[in-house]
């Protein structure tokens, strides 16, 4: 089996860089996304590795077979689109078996593929219907089983469930990696929907601006993030900035000003080499965080923070409390879980205790300056430099 | 007091007014239809039944050669017309040629051109160009105002195709020339078959520009009604268009059967 690899691939569009020097290896059978906002070229990428871009720079090989300058309709590689573009004046059955046709198939072995195929997606009784006759989830489908019917190397797929509604959307997010399980060849996946990504996929890609901000396994994206675009990106998050006060063999020290005039320790386990004295960035997961009326019982290994309850968003499956520490905010995520709080419920202005293991405190390396631009801080609500934006953002 | 219900005030006008229309339309064309089974030489009342003018237009050889000539010219200028349509409604859609909005207004000046204008400017062409006026010029003429619309129909047909059809059939293995004759083509045929449709019709019908155009000798159906009825007898030409009408109808039921077979042969 072979391994796709982008080598330095960027592509330019009258003067806007959409994708900027991307190299990347992409395992074969592996369940890979592209995730990222609208415009960090995505799409473009996994446009030209269908072939219907051609990059202004770079390789793209599969295995050892360079196809940057191989047209479309000669790549071993198939994509789902985004709107499905089935072809209208043609049957179920007739689009499915469009790829076969051009291939000049014989009709026995065509029909037999076809119905294999129609089968898998679990469209085979309806082959003779016209696109238009059957729901976005059958489009899809049968987008699944004219793609595969050709046994491509690649399987692409653009933004294949943001047509669908959101309980459709989770059972096809299923039914693709039971495909994937079945077919067993690489797909390649491009969304901006994090959840989607972090449930399908083997490893995902954060991209921004054109460049992969980090590649990963979902977890590794989640629970270490490399950058504030990640961190921020990915779920959500509280950024605090400080300043680096201690470094120990087993832990960093931070103290981060309140925004009030005094400031506040933090802990966190190390992972890199920071330099005392610097300002660097802290990543902390809202759900990592406990919180409490009493104080908890005193602990090496945990940070603790006193704060006043400025807001609480009930939310079915847990509770976000927004909590005031000095001027900053950090948002809380407490699961309902009685048997570990006999407290009555907490209430609007009251204080309270968070608390949090030192392991959960992530900290960020600086990143490049245009990785992440100002405007989208601010827009995401770090702590430290728009707080009133946050506030609108979460209320 | 009694309260005017809105809404059926709008339901009993909408109703006079469509009936209206359909009584203006039609009417005349059911009288006609009749009296060409009227036993008389002029319009003055029922006389009784007759198919004897449907038996004299067969044996006119006059009638027999303008619908000869209807048919030639109006075959001819839809073939034409519609073939330009095509290249040119296919080439309108590259969004880099230049000329893209002089063309378009061009092809869409001669819609609002008066016929007689178009009529006597295309006779004086002819005349200063000392070609004879017959055959050849009406059919210049025909397919000269049956672009315009072709084009126009060709394009609207065009304007909505969804070009992501293109690359699916790219990435599923299909080169250029295999996907205009599997996807594009198809795809535009009820635009073509509208446009053949309409140019045809048009063809058949027109007077004004024929007029003008044609010169002694050669006439079409409109030219050859007209100078009859000059003469006035009109007995034989209410015979000749229920046969017209019947005609076209045929034609338009024809055609959404012949797309159908068409698209499933592609």
């Amino acid at each position: 089996m072979e391994e796709i690899k982008l080598q330095n691939l960027s592509k330019q569009f009258d003067g806007f860089t959409a994708v900027d020097d991307v190299s990347l290896n992409i395992k074969s059978g592996e369940l890979f996304s592209f995730l990222g906002p609208s415009g960090c070229g995505k799409t473009t990428l996994l446009r030209m590795i269908a072939g219907f871009e051609i990059p202004n720079n770079g390789r793209i090989l599969i295995g050892n077979t360079d196809i940057t300058d191989i047209p479309p309709y000669k790549r071993q590689v198939n994509t789902i689109f985004q709107n499905y573009s089935l072809f209208p004046h043609m049957t179920l059955f007739e689009n499915v078996a469009f790829g076969l046709k051009i291939r000049k198939t014989p009709k026995p072995e065509m029909n037999d593929r076809v119905k294999d195929m129609l089968k898998l997606v679990k469209m085979d009784d309806q082959a003779n219907k016209y696109p238009d006759q059957i729901s976005g989830g059958q489009k899809q489908r049968i987008a699944i089983a004219r793609a595969l019917i050709n046994n491509p190397k690649v399987l692409l797929l653009d933004e294949p469930l943001a047509a669908l509604d959101l309980k459709l959307r989770q059972h096809m997010l299923i039914e693709l990696m039971n495909i994937h399980d079945a077919v067993g060849i690489t797909f390649i996946y491009v969304t901006h929907d994090q959840s989607e990504a972090m449930s399908i996929s083997d490893r995902v890609a954060v991209m921004n601006h054109g460049r992969i901000i980090q590649a990963g396994p979902p977890d590794d994206i989640y629970e270490r993030p490399n950058s504030i675009f990640s961190a921020y990106f990915i779920g959500e998050t509280n950024l605090i900035t400080g300043e680096v006060c201690d470094i120990e063999s087993e832990y960093v020290q931070l103290r981060c000003p309140d925004g009030q005039g005094s400031s506040f320790e933090i802990d966190s386990t190390f992972h890199f080499n920071p330099t005392l004295g610097k300002e660097i960035t802290v990543s902390l997961r809202p759900e990592k965080i406990a919180i409490s009326r009493s104080k908890p019982r005193y602990q090496d290994d945990i940070n603790m923070l006193r704060g006043v309850i400025e807001d609480i968003l009930y939310l079915g499956s847990h509770t976000q409390y927004i909590v005031r520490v000095g001027a900053l905010k950090f948002r809380v995520f407490s699961q309902h879980k009685r048997v570990y709080f006999d407290d009555k419920a907490l209430d609007w202005e009251e204080p309270v205790w968070l608390f949090w293991h030192d392991t959960d405190t992530w900290l960020i390396d600086q990143i490049p300056e245009e990785v992440l631009s100002a405007k989208e801080i601010s827009e995401g609500g770090v702590n430290h430099l728009s707080r009133s934006a946050k506030r609108q953002s979460i209320t | 007091m009694k309260r005017i219900n809105i809404s059926q005030f709008y339901k009993g006008f909408n109703l006079t007014a469509f009936s209206l229309v359909m009584v203006f339309l039609y009417i005349p064309i059911l009288i006609l239809i009749i009296f060409s089974f009227n036993d008389a030489k002029i319009i003055t009342g029922w006389r009784g039944f007759t198919t004897k003018y449907y038996l004299q237009l067969v044996e006119n050889d006059a009638i027999k050669e303008a619908f000869r000539n209807t048919m030639l010219i109006a075959g001819l200028s839809t073939l034409i017309s519609t073939i330009f349509g095509i290249l040119t409604a296919l080439g309108m859609e590259n969004k880099r040629f230049s000329g893209r909005r002089i063309v378009s207004a061009l092809i869409y000046i001669p819609l609002v051109i008066p016929d007689i204008l178009m009529g006597v400017s295309l006779a004086l062409l002819f005349n200063f160009t000392r070609v004879n006026t017959g055959m050849l010029t009406v059919l210049i003429a025909h397919i000269t105002f049956c672009i315009s619309y072709t084009v126009i129909v060709i394009q609207s047909r065009l304007e909505g195709f969804d070009y992501s059809l293109v690359e699916a059939a790219m990435d599923l293995g299909a080169k250029p020339a295999t996907i205009f004759w599997k996807i594009k083509f198809p795809l535009m045929l009820p635009g073509i078959i509208a446009a053949a449709l309409l140019a045809f019709t048009l063809s058949i019908d027109d007077f004004i520009i024929t007029f003008f155009t044609s010169g002694r000798g050669f006439d079409t159906l409109p030219i050859y009604v007209e100078g009859t009825i000059r003469r006035g007898t009109i007995t034989t030409i209410n015979s000749l268009s229920t046969l017209m009408i019947g005609f076209t109808l045929f034609l338009v039921v024809i055609t959404k059967r012949v797309r159908k077979v068409l698209i499933s042969s592609l």
